[in-house]
């Protein structure tokens, strides 16, 4: 299947999943494999090699039998990283970045893998192992020199689910039967299903809160066939796993949703975008999929609503973050690097394929899916009058009690501090790295729409981390995951990232700091895409929430600080 | 290649897209457009300069990549290329905020690759330095990053210099072979993106089109071996006149302060890292330099050969950045002798080319000089070492990084006309306006 899109590239929808194969093949993608592709999809060969190399998950040199993914976000950096990336080494052999000598292990950094509340916590051959320390280190690797087979060393992913609302008041985290809302379709028009969910003021959930009803129905207008549903998996934003266990919880409550979304537009298939992060999932995703089909709530006349015929299909990405962004995400379905696109078209007018497309993230289509199985009044019923309903928070950080939240709106910081037990929290991040940080001043303030907003991580710190040590961890994510086609977000982030160093050097000035600012706005205002333009945004704000820590003592010289015994340390060397 | 195919499109007949249906400000000025034509192109037709690197007429939809032609659409920033003319649409172009937020992009590419204008073989026909010198960047305000990247000798016709490319994704989208792959992709992410190049299309191309595809790159990233010093150096595209001829000439001009009798001045003068080049530019007034020796007088200066400050200065002149500790000490003592102190040239602004060893290690360079080199004596194999010699440092040092620089005059070196007007504005409020010819240099 071939498509003209909006840049002058073709579209090669099976082109990721024929490099999944190539990888998980060999270990890697060899020089044959690129040839091979290159025949197949009448690209060249350099074309392919810039998807590749987009992609943390697709290596091009031998991997190691066992692929060791260490997540480096700054929670697992908080809980002993650098011990269990020791214990790593020590026991493999091989460095990080790199493959032993024998080709067993390969050891790899990688951003959140949506496991920060049993961190430090690593993939291997993609399956997850949690709380690690060095001794489990040394007895999973001794395991794997043993020939026990990953599947049977790795952990049960716990869902940690700490707080549901009272009585009937939940939305997500109630008890589930499949097919209760796809039945409540039939006998519902397309437009009573949008308005219904209109009603309910649902709005995005990955973050940026689009209106739901709203988009649906714009996308019900478009003339174009055919439509698509695009199920966002990946949140990769650090600190959120809400839809890790939305998934693992109730799978077929995704598809509900997706299914609901469908009909509602008018499309006859929903893509499901896991990311790779997430592959442990695949197969009960798959399963549940399956037993859809089978209870006939998914294929033709899906739940037995005549001349609805819906399929959904599963998507595996292959690591990146910006591919959460949905023109990103659209660009990797189609084989592509996941670059953001330019905002010419939105995805209902043209999106997958060109296609009117309704990108949605996992947990917006999970309220979606529980509005028409509960109603819209149910849902009004909680949180606040201008946002009604509950929100699911994936908590992490220094508290004794981290896990999933379901809260409804209006709930004060302070509670859900005291909910999660957080140890002396002083540096609160709210929605990831892209998000913004919050002190206790603001802790009578509110979760919601109106007040703050919240994409769904909430990130606790205590007084005893350095803030420093966050933001750098941010910048250095940043400066990794941007996806490096503009130049004020691939360039601006590098940039800020060296001046946190100068600050972490105790070289800083105060025209250090005017220069974060301003440097940082001009990154927002002049970025391609979101990644770009919210980069800075928590540096700025941590600026002004935590002046005392930022203080320089030392007033404008001058002279600079200059630490000329570090500059000369090199050359000492050839004192003989 | 896609470009020489649509060639004919560029070629409509300017006067019919001047009687548009559309009316759109621009900075307060009315102009007529056709619904839907670009900004950048609408502007440039009534004269009106908006700066731009990656766009290129052809392409659709334009690639917003090198963001360097934001400007404010009704009130908000975003880059003109990517706009279509609207009806009623307001568009300002420089207002300060936004002449600012474009200078820093700019700035910012010079600080993200490894730019060396004066060993350049694109120097003159580069539009990254074209734009530079036509916002007066005179010093990025960004650290430079001195990431070490590599050239790739690998393709038979090409070299490519990744050191140079600024991943503007126009040859990416526009060099395609006969059979419509691409010879070029974007690698990578994040800082370490770079432009990757098919070594087996690379060799389908047509020299013709090899020599389209250097042409169509906004920098020297994009060299055909053999063909780029084609033009001689000072009579390429960028040479002679600035695009913005009139508006440039009349900010050019500022107010002449009041001008009072002369009193004498005192200057000091240094080269650290550098090569003396900016000292001979500052002789180069010729016999000017006799009516300056009325005005002022010179102490520590490599001018009169005095090594020792004997008094306070009024302005100290540094030519060359810090690679040893010597500059250090020296540059330090500079900025308690001078009143007002001036970075002269390329490398006391940012390094120069002494920071071209920025991107390796010192370890390594110093081996190369004195353990591996071919002409190394048998015997002598030793990195010097002794108490009385300077230290060197681990990298080239900018000299606002050691103590406070008042002024930067960029330059290659800079031109003589340019540093004496400079310094007489300094000294005694003279009427200071550069000319395009004297900004130009490298």
């Amino acid at each position: 299947m071939e498509a003209e899109t909006l840049s002058t590239q073709r579209a090669h929808p099976e082109l990721l999943n024929c490099l999944w194969e190539y990888q998980n093949q060999h270990g890697y993608i060899r020089d044959e494999d690129i040839g091979q592709c290159s025949e197949r999809f009448g690209i060249s060969k350099i074309q392919l090699e810039g998807v590749i190399s987009f992609y943390h998950f697709f290596h091009r040199r031998p991997a190691g039998q066992f692929t060791v993914y260490l997540n480096n976000s700054i929670v697992s950096e908080f809980k002993g990283f650098q011990r269990v990336r020791e214990a790593f080494e020590r026991e493999t052999g091989a460095r990080f970045g790199e493959v032993d000598p024998s080709g067993l292990f390969g050891l790899f950094e990688t951003s959140c893998i949506g496991l920060s509340d049993q961190e430090p916590a690593a993939l291997i051959n993609f399956h997850p192992f949690t709380n690690l320390n060095t001794l489990k280190v040394r007895q999973v690797i001794a395991g794997l020199k043993q020939g026990v087979p990953v599947e049977e060393l790795c952990d049960e992913v716990e869902d940690n689910i700490r707080h549901v609302p009272p009585g009937k008041r939940a939305v997500f985290f109630r008890e589930y039967y499949p097919g209760n809302a796809i039945t409540k379709l039939n006998g519902m028009t397309p437009e009573e299903v949008i308005e219904e969910i209109n009603r309910s003021k649902l709005s995005g959930r990955g973050g940026a809160f689009f209106p739901t009803g709203l988009k649906w129905g714009l996308c019900r207008q478009q003339a174009a066939t055919p439509k698509y549903i695009v199920c966002n998996a990946d949140e990769g934003e650090p600190g959120t796993f809400k839809d890790r266990v939305l998934m693992n919880t109730m799978p077929g409550l995704v598809l509900e949703g997706m299914a609901t979304a469908g009909y509602a537009v008018g499309a006859r298939e929903g893509i499901l975008y896991l990311r790779a992060e997430y592959m442990w999932m695949k197969d009960k995703l798959e399963k549940e999929i399956e037993r859809f089909y089978r209870m006939e709530l998914l294929g033709k006349n899906a739940a037995g609503i005549d001349g609805f015929d819906f399929d959904i299909r599963l998507q595996l990405g292959a690591g990146s973050y910006v591919v959460g962004e949905e023109t990103a995400m659209l660009n990797s379905m189609e084989g592509k690097r996941g670059e953001a696109r330019v905002k010419q078209y939105y995805p209902i007018e043209r999106g997958f394929l060109g296609k009117p497309t309704v990108v949605n993230n996992v947990e917006t289509l999970c309220g979606a899916a529980r509005i028409i199985e509960l109603g819209a009044d149910q849902f009004l019923a909680t949180g606040t009058s201008t946002s009604p309903g509950t929100k699911v928070i994936s908590v992490s950080g220094d508290c004794h009690q981290p896990g999933i939240y379901e809260i409804e709106y209006g709930v004060k910081v302070e509670e859900l501090l005291k909910a999660c037990h957080a140890d002396d929290p002083h540096y609160i991040q709210l929605s990831g790295p892209s998000g913004e940080c919050i002190s206790l001043a603001d802790k009578e303030r509110r979760l919601s729409k109106d007040d703050l907003s919240c994409g769904g991580a909430f990130m606790v710190f205590s007084k005893h981390r350095d803030i420093l040590q966050i933001l750098l961890n941010f910048t250095s994510f940043f400066k990794e995951e941007s996806c490096g086609v503009c130049t004020p977000c691939r360039a601006g982030n590098f940039i800020l990232q060296r001046k946190l160093e100068k600050i972490k050097l105790g070289l800083a000035q105060q025209s250090d700091y005017t220069d974060i600012r301003q440097w940082g706005h001009i990154m927002q205002s002049a970025s391609r895409c979101g990644l770009g333009k919210a980069a800075s945004n928590t540096l700025i704000k941590a600026l002004d929430t935590f002046p005392e820590f930022f203080e320089v003592q030392q007033g404008e010289g001058l002279t600079r600080k200059f630490d000329l015994n570090k500059a000369t340390e090199e050359y000492e060397k050839f004192k003989s | 290649m896609k470009n020489l195919k649509a060639k004919p499109k560029k070629k409509q007949p300017a006067k019919a897209k001047a009687k548009g249906d559309a009316t759109i400000k621009i900075d307060g000025k009315e102009i007529k457009a056709r619904e839907g034509s670009n900004l950048v192109q609408v502007a440039r037709e009534n004269g009106i300069f908006i700066p731009s690197l990656c766009y290129y007429e052809h392409i659709d939809p334009p690639l917003g990549t090198c963001r360097v032609c934001i400007c404010e659409i009704d009130g908000k920033p975003a880059p003109a290329c990517m706009q279509k003319v609207k009806n009623n649409m307001e568009v300002r172009v420089n207002t300060p905020e936004m002449e600012d937020t474009r200078k820093a992009i700019v700035e910012m590419m010079f600080a993200e690759g490894n730019h060396f204008c004066p060993a350049c073989e694109k120097s003159g026909n580069c539009s990254l330095q074209h734009m530079g010198y036509e916002m007066g960047v005179s010093i990025s305000r960004f650290p430079h990053l001195f990431k070490d990247r590599l050239i790739d000798f690998h393709p038979k016709r090409m070299i490519i210099e990744h050191n140079r490319c600024v991943k503007c994704h126009r040859c990416v989208e526009e060099v395609l072979t006969q059979d419509g792959k691409r010879v070029f992709s974007l690698c990578n992410r994040g800082n370490e993106t770079v432009v990757g190049i098919d070594y087996e299309e690379e060799a389908k191309l047509t020299q013709e089109e090899a020599l389209a595809a250097m042409q169509l790159c906004p920098t020297g990233a994009i060299l055909v071996r053999g063909q780029s010093l084609a033009k001689p150096f000072g009579d390429r595209r960028f040479d002679k006149e600035s695009v913005q001829k009139e508006e440039r000439a009349k900010k050019a001009v500022v107010e002449a302060a009041t001008k009072a009798a002369k009193e004498k001045k005192v200057i000091a003068t240094i080269s650290l890292a550098g090569c003396f080049g900016c000292h001979m530019s500052m002789l180069d007034i010729d016999l000017g330099f006799i009516d300056l020796l009325e005005v002022v007088e010179f102490n520590k200066s490599p001018i009169n050969d005095i090594k020792k400050f004997t008094r306070q200065c009024d302005i100290g002149l540094v030519e060359g950045g810090c690679c040893n500790s010597e500059n250090v000490e020296t540059l330090r003592e500079f900025r308690k002798k001078c009143d007002i102190l001036v970075a002269v040239g390329e490398c006391s602004i940012w390094g120069g080319l002494p920071a071209m060893r920025n991107m390796i290690p010192l370890e390594e360079c110093l081996e190369e000089a004195y353990l591996n080199s071919i002409t190394t004596v048998a015997g002598e194999h030793i990195v010097p070492y002794h108490e009385d010699l300077p230290k060197i440092l681990d990298k080239v040092y900018p000299c606002n990084e050691i103590v406070k620089i008042d002024y930067f005059i960029p330059g290659c070196p800079p031109n003589p006309e340019h540093i004496w007007k400079a310094v007489k504005n300094l000294l005694w409020g003279d009427h200071y306006s550069i000319l395009y010819s004297e900004f130009k240099y490298d």
